[in-house]
């Protein structure tokens, strides 16, 4: 049963392929593609692949450590704002605020040209452990995508928080689960799977804001491919190629993060 | 106008407001266009359209923004040179307009057509149903009835319009930001000129805010309010 719908389902899917102005638009799309391959200048390649594994490598790690630290920061942002006194639910209102209403670009420099010239002047934290790393550029980076992640997802997870459903926090309470309990087993699970879908978005735009950080000299990808621009004088080359690695990645998201949804139950609340 | 930078940075922002309002205006129209395109249009322009929606949600911005901006003045230089004229310049401020204009475009196309998707049916029947040409259908009963499901939206992409001019200063185009790093360059006083610049963007966000709420309050006039319709 499960195989023929599955044959039915490929069948249909082909046939969405195979409608004729599809079969023109991709052999349009292929010769676009040969003529790229063949007429414009690919002999830097095999000079800067390496390089550019390295960026690809270190933008996919940004963009993950700054999700995961930005989604914890999110969560207490969120709750103070769904359900806490007012005396946390105000900061954090003017801290996503703040986040949501200026540039990543400004906060970014503000982070690293603001802050980071203040740190010289203090002869203690030159001496310190953290020194070392105040010196370089990715943990302003880090920091300035995670707080933006923050800023953003915090706002969602205000809105996922006060949409569960007040019967099943009474019915925790009921069962004589003390808030904590209540927290971990019931209100954030169901908050998570609300948010789920928009997180996939917000991870989205995540990704594209990390190339921001070669504005500070961090080489990721895009510093990469500025560097190929400046030393081989070719404009197109870097940059079509560049879109396409962010639209591969982009797809890759969607993909898992769909896969992820599909497990997760539909019927809440 | 201030003396000293402080001028400087209130002309970044009157650039970078001039800017999110052309872009703004230039995604609206094509928003539009593309919403009616991929509703009504032919199965070509509607694969074409996903591809242009599709491309420019998942590519960054900054990307975005240097592929246009060399291929547009390209573009635009070479039928110059194949029509016998000389090469120009093109200003920063058209180049940032259309940069931005096109990436919002595709950003606006998706919420009208959203919106237009959630008016009534009946509606647009009724129209039908009166005789009213597409054109007047348009403008009498389509454009208007979408506003108030688009002007969430929109307000959204009025705001990251506001926040994307900033991406035009690594392109070299004087706007806030630029302005902010040329003064906090200039004077070292990096932490006051960021700071001022951050509250001159929020000042924006939050007056933009105030502004959307009453458009928005009166697009939905005669609706029912959200919080009863839940």
């Amino acid at each position: 049963m499960t195989g023929e719908t599955a044959v039915i389902n490929v069948a249909a899917r082909a046939s969405l392929w195979l409608r004729p102005h599809r079969i023109v638009l991709v052999l349009i799309a292929l010769a676009l593609v040969l003529f790229a391959a063949f007429f414009m200048r690919w002999d830097w390649l095999p000079q800067y692949w390496e390089m550019g594994l390295l960026g690809i490598w270190r933008s996919l790690w940004i963009l993950a450590v700054t999700c995961a630290l930005g989604f914890m920061l999110a969560v207490p942002l969120g709750l103070a704002q769904a359900g806490g006194p007012f005396w946390f639910a105000v900061p954090a209102k003017v801290f996503c605020t703040i986040i949501r209403g200026t540039p990543l670009l400004l906060q970014l420099w503000l982070l690293y040209y603001g802050l980071g010239s203040l740190f010289p002047q203090y002869p203690w934290i030159r001496g310190s452990w953290m020194w070392p790393y105040l010196r370089q550029a990715w943990p302003y980076g880090v920091l300035a995508l995670t707080l933006s992640f923050a800023g953003y997802e915090g706002e969602v997870m205000r809105g996922a928080f006060a949409g569960v459903p007040k019967g099943q926090l009474e019915a925790a309470r009921a069962f004589g689960m003390s808030r904590f309990k209540i927290f971990r087993r019931i209100w954030l699970p169901q908050a998570f799977y609300r948010a789920l879908p928009t997180l996939t978005g917000e991870t989205v735009l995540q990704l594209k804001s990390t190339p921001l950080v070669a504005t500070i000299s961090v080489i990721d990808i895009f510093a990469v491919s500025s560097k190929v621009r400046q030393d081989t004088y070719l404009t197109y080359e870097p940059l079509l190629l560049l879109a396409l690695i962010y639209m591969s990645v982009t797809g890759i998201l969607v993909l898992a993060f769909s896969r992820i949804e599909a497990r997760i139950p539909v019927k809440i609340g | 106008m201030p003396p000293g930078w402080g001028g400087t940075l209130l002309v970044g922002l009157l650039h970078s407001i001039e800017i999110a309002i052309g872009a703004t205006c230039l995604g609206l129209l094509i928003g539009t266009g593309g919403a009616f395109g991929k509703l009504y249009g032919g199965p070509v322009t509607r694969d074409l359209l996903a591809v242009y929606t599709t491309v420019v949600r998942a590519v960054p911005e900054l990307v975005l923004i240097l592929l246009l901006y060399y291929a547009g003045t390209d573009l635009i230089n070479q039928v110059l040179a194949a029509m016998g004229y000389q090469r120009v310049d093109i200003s920063g401020l058209a180049a940032g307009i259309f940069v931005l204009g096109v990436v919002q475009g595709a950003y606006s196309t998706e919420v009208i057509r959203g919106a237009i998707l959630s008016i009534p049916q009946g509606q647009i029947e009724a129209a039908r149903a009166y005789g009213m040409s597409p054109g007047l259908m348009l403008r009498r009963i389509t454009l208007p009835a979408m506003l108030p499901f688009a002007i969430p939206g929109l307000a959204n992409l009025w705001l990251i319009a506001t926040k994307d001019t900033a991406l035009l200063a690594v392109v070299g185009f004087f706007e806030l930001t630029l302005a902010t790093r040329q003064a906090a360059g200039v004077t070292k006083a990096y932490l006051v000129f960021f700071l001022a610049a951050g509250a001159l963007y929020l000042a924006l966000s939050l007056f933009s805010n105030l502004i959307i709420g009453r458009v928005e309050a009166r697009s939905r006039r005669g609706m029912p309010s959200v919080k009863e319709a839940r």
